[in-house]
């Protein structure tokens, strides 16, 4: 048998389960027509479902690019820093997350098609049933059980066969929804582990790296000009205090008496480790 | 003829038009069997184009059972035979 018969057995099996329902054909009309308005509303709140998955990719698609941007400013800073390495991660989630996008994207356009489709449908049978509810009055006024037998009967089999496809159209929504709420998921449990960064920033590995970076660059940075004030041979050219005073004979007192005036105990503190000072300080900063 | 696009409505064609659907119909039947997607979009678009062009749809106040029926144009081979599946079901 070809697909088009398989298929309208198919259809007109399911149709035919609410015609076994009443005996008498009238009663078959009404009971047709409400049935009618139940599928309607239920098309009706998948039409909503589809609507509201749609409405979660788009969400979705917002944070990815919200951490896409925030991570492509995340590989400038790193990379001011001079921490490639950083950089390179964060650019490397970056173009994790273009894929991600791309991916939503097709299954927004599925899902947009499937709201237009069910929508048209939807449309349609409304007419039908519309048309219907005028026309099981006639069928019933003009009832008379040797000719109504088969024109009722077709009546109702002709909706219900266009329930029956608007059911199989509900179901075929219903079906990509569900394949999309499981990718969704997936998509949030990502964006929740903050393996795509979590926006709030407390959270993000790649930030604190750089915040420590900048901040220990900032105390790299203050133990340099310290030291530079405190260290007595080779520093005082940069110092603050002594460069104009005196030629390099005079060096080894000048600073000494600067230092003395400024920072008296620290200064007889640090002759203690005067060769390795920077890395020690260093490690210390930055552990 | 009336011949039912689901998802999209019915539409009635005159009875000579319907054998060159039935052709159709069988080389579906073997791009199915074959599990051949790239005929089975083929053949089902030329199938449903044929239905939509050649027949007038079926005004929203004619209530008639339809003879025979087409997937969606969209419809993919698993759909397709999961569609058909549920006749088994229905038979059992």
């Amino acid at each position: 048998m070809g697909v088009m018969k398989r298929l309208t057995n198919i259809v007109q099996a399911k149709a035919n389960k609410v015609l076994d329902k009443a005996e008498d054909p009238r009663e078959t009309l009404d009971l047709s027509y409400e049935k009618q308005i139940e599928q309607l509303q239920q098309v009706k709140r998948g039409l909503a479902d589809v609507a509201t998955a749609k409405k979660r990719i788009e969400l979705q698609a917002q944070q990815l690019q919200q951490a896409a941007s925030k991570l492509q400013n995340q590989a400038r800073q790193a990379l001011a820093q001079n921490r490639e390495d950083l950089a390179t991660q964060a650019l490397t989630r970056r173009s994790g997350i273009a894929t991600q996008l791309e991916g939503l994207k097709t299954q927004h356009d599925q899902l947009a098609q499937q709201q237009e489709r069910l929508e048209a449908t939807t449309q349609q049978l409304q007419a039908r049933v519309e048309a219907f509810r005028t026309q099981k009055e006639t069928l019933k006024a003009s009832y008379t059980a040797a000719q109504a037998q088969t024109r009722i009967g077709e009546a109702v089999s002709g909706i219900s066969e266009s329930m029956s496809d608007t059911g199989l159209a509900m179901q075929r929504a219903q079906d990509k929804i569900a394949q999309m709420q499981a990718r969704a998921g997936a998509v949030d449990e990502l964006l929740a582990s903050g393996t795509l960064t979590d926006l709030s920033g407390s959270s993000d590995p790649i930030q604190a790296e750089l915040d420590k970076a900048a901040a220990s660059g900032d105390v790299e940075l203050q133990l340099a000009q310290m030291k530079a004030e405190l260290n007595p041979p080779a520093a005082a050219p940069s110092g603050a205090l002594g460069t104009g005073n005196g030629g390099p004979a005079d060096a080894s007192e000048e600073p000494v008496d600067g230092e003395l005036v400024h920072d008296g105990p620290p200064a007889k503190g640090a002759p203690a480790a005067p060769a390795d000072p920077f890395t020690l300080d260093d490690a210390g900063g930055a552990s | 003829m009336i011949v039912r696009i689901l998802g999209e409505g019915q539409f009635e064609l005159e009875e000579g038009q319907v054998a060159s659907l039935e052709k159709l119909d069988q080389e579906l039947v073997a791009a199915l069997d074959a599990n051949d997607e790239p005929t089975f979009r083929d053949v089902l678009t030329r199938l449903v184009q044929s239905v939509r062009s050649g027949g007038t749809p079926v005004p929203a106040d004619r209530f008639v059972p339809s003879q025979l029926t087409l997937p969606p144009e969209t419809a993919s081979l698993a759909e397709l035979r999961e569609l058909l599946a549920s006749e088994d079901v229905g038979e059992s």
